[in-house]
């Protein structure tokens, strides 16, 4: 015979609905809370920068070139040099740092080594902007002898930015099922045409997540180009291979500190420039993600 | 020297493939050569032995079936077929598996072209986030096929008894497709690359029982011209669907070992050993 089941004396649960919903809606009070401190501080900026921007920004300020009366400085060509930068670091970066995350994730093997160097990559991203200042200032201006060019500070930017490329390309690569590799391979795919037409376009909006934030960070830096020789003052649009330059974060950066306070407001209208042209260069990438993945469909 | 796998017999074109298999009893017909024959095979990860010893030989257009308890190196025994696990670091093969009189890990033997001759249909659905036209002409394009691709697509659907279901929405997304369409895709996908094997590991584990019933049939069908080894789990699967049963366990080293190969009517109503009749008995695994 069994033995009788032990009498049922205590509750054996509590439930405590009233506590746990509680629980849920403090926390999301929190996140509402969270979204709506971080809104506040970018509403704020925004407003205040276009409201002291406003009178300077015109088509004069656009096309214009830094002069020391106010009234007719522009930013011609500071936009021009970012411009020019950000499509040279676009260059090197992008296949660069996806060709190093193809060969990390896709070709080497999942080794020691492998896992050393990707956390060494990670721990580059982390390297104070200023020091790659100095690298390019060794390798790109002087050994290299590409001087005071906008070639140097692109080639520098590029490196400053390459880590966080690779990085965020690993990860998206890694987040491609291993199942959709066996299925190329099962087909007689080899390893390229797999990478080529499975994983690549499944990771492609990932890739390019990292590769709108990296340029981001590149067009917005100041402190490594002024460490190889951008220029606060130039009238001129300047040849991306030689000669002097400027960029937009230079130019807010010299008006900034200028004691005039019409200098101030040029400083704002530089910077809903340098905001616009983030803009114009994240929706490219949006397009160009669009065309990479047009043939895939979750 | 060997001829290099790739290069395969001459293939009858698309479409006009029709062999009368079924006129043939059983007992008159020619005792077909084997497509694969296991020589002595070991499977290793590292210095773990998942699979030792076996020797057993697949033949031309039936149904193999792999049976036996979970962790017995069914799927692994699969996967050694057509050269899918050279893609884990560590893996290795011992012995011999000969592929149509030829050395499937010989020298110079290529395992992009070995598998697409013995194509793969996995545990889970996996199309390519790619329209239902696109999974199915990614082989035959990644192949060099030279021919009309419409017509190729259209006659794998239809071997794939996809064909009636799909053909209104080729541009959709193959992910979009319900478990069991999904599955059939890949078997069409499979098939458009016109491989003569084809390996199923527990193509149905994943599906309700009415897609299970329409996969079955749907081997019942492509046996007439492909040879199936399939992986299950399910007892009444084997029994229903295969024409050959190949019973592995596992031994004390949690080795894979064979034993007992026979005609699956056989072994599902008097098996020689008393281990296979207490596993198709339930008795244990």
């Amino acid at each position: 015979m069994t033995a009788a089941a032990p009498a049922r004396t205590t509750p054996r649960f509590e439930p405590a609905l009233m506590r746990r919903k509680l629980t849920g809606t403090i926390f999301y009070g929190a996140c509402v809370a969270a979204v709506g401190v971080l809104l506040l501080t970018l509403v704020a900026l925004l407003v205040d920068v276009f409201i002291r921007a406003a009178p300077w920004l015109d088509v004069g300020f656009l096309t214009g070139v830094p002069s020391s009366r106010p009234a007719r400085a522009g930013i011609l060509p500071a936009l021009v040099g970012s411009l020019e930068i950000g499509v040279i670091v676009g260059l090197v970066t992008f296949p660069l740092g996806v060709a190093a995350a193809i060969y990390l994730v896709e070709y080497a093997a999942d080794s020691r080594l492998n896992r050393l160097l990707q956390t060494n990559i990670s721990n580059l991203a982390g390297v104070p902007s200023i020091v790659y200042g100095i690298l390019g200032l060794a390798v790109f201006v002087r050994t290299l002898a590409l001087g005071r060019s906008i070639l140097a500070a692109a080639l520098t930017l590029s490196l400053l930015i390459l880590p966080v490329v690779i990085i965020a390309s690993v990860e998206a690569l890694k987040a491609v099922p291993h199942a959709q590799r066996e299925g190329a391979y099962a087909l007689g795919a080899s390893r390229w045409q797999m990478v080529r037409r499975n994983v690549l376009p499944a990771a492609a909006p990932g890739i390019m997540t990292g590769i709108i934030l990296a340029m981001a960070r590149a067009i917005g830096e100041a402190a490594p180009l002024i460490l190889i020789g951008a220029f606060a003052f130039v009238t001129f649009l300047p040849n991306p291979l030689a000669g002097q330059y400027t960029v937009v974060p230079i130019q807010i950066f010299d008006w900034a500190r200028r004691p005039q306070d019409d200098f101030q407001g040029i400083s704002a209208a530089a910077i809903v420039v340098i905001l616009g042209l983030m803009l114009v260069l994240n929706g490219l990438a949006l397009v160009v993600r669009a065309r990479l993945s047009r043939h895939i469909q979750w | 020297m060997q001829a290099p796998i790739a290069e395969a017999r001459p293939r009858e074109p698309v479409g006009v493939t029709i062999k009368p298999t079924m006129t043939l009893a059983p007992e008159t017909a020619v005792e077909r050569e084997p497509v694969l024959r296991l020589d002595a095979v070991s499977c290793w990860y590292g210095t773990f032995r998942a699979v030792k010893d076996v020797s057993i030989y697949i033949k031309a257009r039936e149904v193999t079936a792999l049976i036996g308890p979970s962790g017995c190196g069914k799927t692994t025994l699969l996967r050694t077929m057509n050269r899918m696990n050279d893609l884990i670091p560590g893996y290795r093969t011992e012995g011999h598996v000969n592929f149509e009189g030829e050395d499937l890990y010989g020298q110079g033997v290529d395992p992009v072209a070995v598998r697409r001759r013995i194509g793969m249909v996995f545990q889970k659905p996996n199309p390519f986030p790619k329209s239902v036209y696109d999974n199915v002409a990614f082989g035959p394009r990644i192949n060099g096929f030279k021919g009309d691709l419409d017509e190729l697509v259209e006659h794998s659907l239809r071997r794939a008894a996809l064909w009636n279901e799909v053909k209104d929405k080729l541009k959709q997304s193959g992910m979009a497709l319900s478990g069991g369409q999904q599955q059939r895709l890949c078997i069409a996908r499979t098939i458009a690359v016109e491989p003569e094997v084809i390996l199923m590991d527990e193509p149905c584990s994943a599906l309700d029982p009415r897609s299970t019933l329409q996969i079955e049939e749907l081997m019942a069908e492509l046996k007439r011209d492909y040879t199936i080894v399939i992986v299950t789990h399910n007892m009444q699967q084997a029994a229903r669907a295969s024409d050959k049963t190949v019973f592995l366990t596992m031994g004390d080293d949690r080795a894979g070992y064979v034993v007992e190969v026979d005609d699956t009517v056989k072994i599902f109503t008097n098996p020689r050993e008393q281990l296979t009749e207490d596993y198709i008995s339930g008795r244990f695994g």
